[in-house]
């Protein structure tokens, strides 16, 4: 039996009156897709923070598996190893490429400098591998020496994702991927993700509202309101026969196109 | 694989499933009430019974896309048992993979995908080789009558039955050892109902366990070896 490669064990956290998460666990098996669907102030881009170790918990455990089966605690780790596994075993792709992006450094710098934080100095090595990721993620290598403010948004969220797959990690957080984009490519963003997540294996966190995105995407759904998982499951099943009065209402209240 | 006399690969004991409505006030609507159904290898069985009888509820709740209330729902799955009922979504979804095929009416599929990729992608996540999984998915698209030049294009704007024989090219690639089919012929005409029938009975003579719902008599007759009659659970409980 595989083991979780993260753990999450009855987190919680307030912001004042407010509880950001209340009382919340989860476990994240290699290779799948786990979705984090819920409102705005649900709690689900809170919860993402927590895992990754960005924000800390005022209760709770969130344990990294790595490929050697030890046990990390994430919010116990010193600063600069939290930040050494971001840069190796962890990716994470932001809902706006410009906080991820260097906007002032050429596309293939951007995919290149990931793989020199990782130690990688072999110039040459570095640009054939930004030129695959270019192509990999359907970017013109011919743009390689361009500037991300010379693309469009789309573009900009595909070369992020080249940035972050670059490394290899094996667990990507992603924070609405596809949000702010045009449907046409929001499409096409998503038939890469899904093609790129199941080709090399990755384990995916993705926080989206867009429930049509979950169903897509994840093999498993965890649903929040107000800080709580109110239900969590096979995608389609909880999307298809939503036990929980807040479930219902979300998929009940989806236009259809 | 060999057609021995047949044996279990789907079994429900005691299968009940209500829907609760949280938004009509907590309205509770018994669809399925105990059911005991078997479906053996190389056998295909059918579904009857009246419109509400809860034929598409059953199949499913046995693909694990409903969640069942009481009752088990056993899948022969490699040389074990799971239950359905029970089994957590990873256990689901291996179960899925490579014992349990659905064929649905709808598509549901990333846009943009090329057809002929959705129909391989089928056998590929059983880790079979890409090229060879392009060659299957076209041969069985032509079997189906779908021409080579729409193979090419995402399925978005095929017409109903186009889109149905995507779903069916779907299903029966898979060769999994059970598969339900839920209408698969609904918008098909005579010619591509028979490429159907032909399917069915390939799949049943290599041992594979079929359930299916099917409204048009020509179909059902030529593919059930037995019908299996669902009543309305209010009217069972009465």
């Amino acid at each position: 039996m595989t083991l979780p490669l993260l753990e999450a064990h009855d987190l919680q956290l307030n912001f004042g009156s407010i509880r950001a998460l209340d009382h919340v666990s989860m476990a994240l098996w290699p290779g799948e897709v786990l979705a984090i669907v819920g409102e705005s102030g649900s709690g689900k881009t809170t919860l993402l923070k927590v895992l990754s170790g960005s924000e800390s918990p005022d209760h709770g455990q969130v344990l990294y598996r790595d490929p050697e089966l030890a046990l990390h605690d994430v919010h116990a780790m010193a600063a600069p190893r939290l930040r050494a596994l971001h840069r190796s075993d962890w990716g994470f792709v932001q809902q706006n490429p410009r906080d991820a992006l260097r906007m002032g450094v050429s596309a293939g710098g951007n995919v290149g400098e990931r793989l020199m934080a990782q130690g990688a100095r072999h110039y040459g090595s570095i640009r054939s591998s930004a030129l695959d990721w270019l192509r990999e993620v359907e970017i013109d290598p011919q743009r390689i020496d361009d500037l991300p403010r010379t693309f469009s948004g789309g573009m900009l969220q595909r070369l992020q994702i080249a940035r972050t797959l670059a490394t290899h990690p094996r667990l990507v957080f992603m924070d609405e991927p596809t949000g702010g984009l045009d449907v046409s490519v929001q499409a096409r963003l998503l038939d890469l993700i899904r093609s790129l997540v199941s080709r090399l294996g990755l384990a995916v966190i993705l926080v989206t509202h867009d429930i049509a995105v979950a169903r897509l995407l994840a093999g498993r759904i965890l649903v929040m309101r107000r800080g709580q998982v109110v239900e969590t499951g096979l995608t389609d099943q909880v999307l298809d026969d939503p036990q929980h009065p807040y479930t219902q209402l979300l998929v009940s209240s989806v236009l259809q196109a | 694989m060999m057609n021995t006399a047949g044996h279990p690969m789907l079994k429900t004991h005691g299968l009940s499933k209500s829907f609760t409505l949280h938004l009509q006030g907590g309205t509770t609507m018994p669809v399925l009430e105990n059911v005991e159904l078997t479906v053996n290898s190389g056998e295909c069985v059918v579904l009857s019974g009246p419109s509400g009888a809860g034929k598409s509820t059953l199949m499913r709740s046995l693909y694990g896309n409903y969640r069942v209330g009481q009752g088990s729902i056993l899948i022969r799955h490699r040389d074990d048992w799971v239950d359905l009922a029970q089994a957590d979504p990873r256990r689901i979804l291996a179960v899925r993979r490579d014992t349990l095929g659905y064929v649905s009416q709808f598509l549901r599929v990333v846009p943009r995908v090329p057809t002929i990729e959705i129909v391989a992608e089928a056998l590929t996540i059983r880790g079979a080789d890409h090229a060879e999984a392009i060659t299957r998915a076209r041969s069985l698209l032509l079997r189906l009558n779908l021409p080579e030049r729409l193979h090419g294009l995402p399925p978005a704007t095929f017409s109903g039955g186009e889109q149905q024989r995507v779903n069916l090219a779907r299903g029966f690639i898979g060769g999994h050892p059970i598969l339900l089919l839920d209408e698969p012929t609904a918008s098909l005409d005579a010619i591509n109902r028979d490429a159907v029938v032909g399917l069915v009975a390939e799949a049943k003579a290599a041992g594979t366990a079929i359930l299916g719902i099917v409204h048009d008599t020509p179909t059902r007759d030529a593919i059930a070896d037995r019908l299996f009659k669902l009543y309305p659970a209010q009217m069972a409980a009465a």
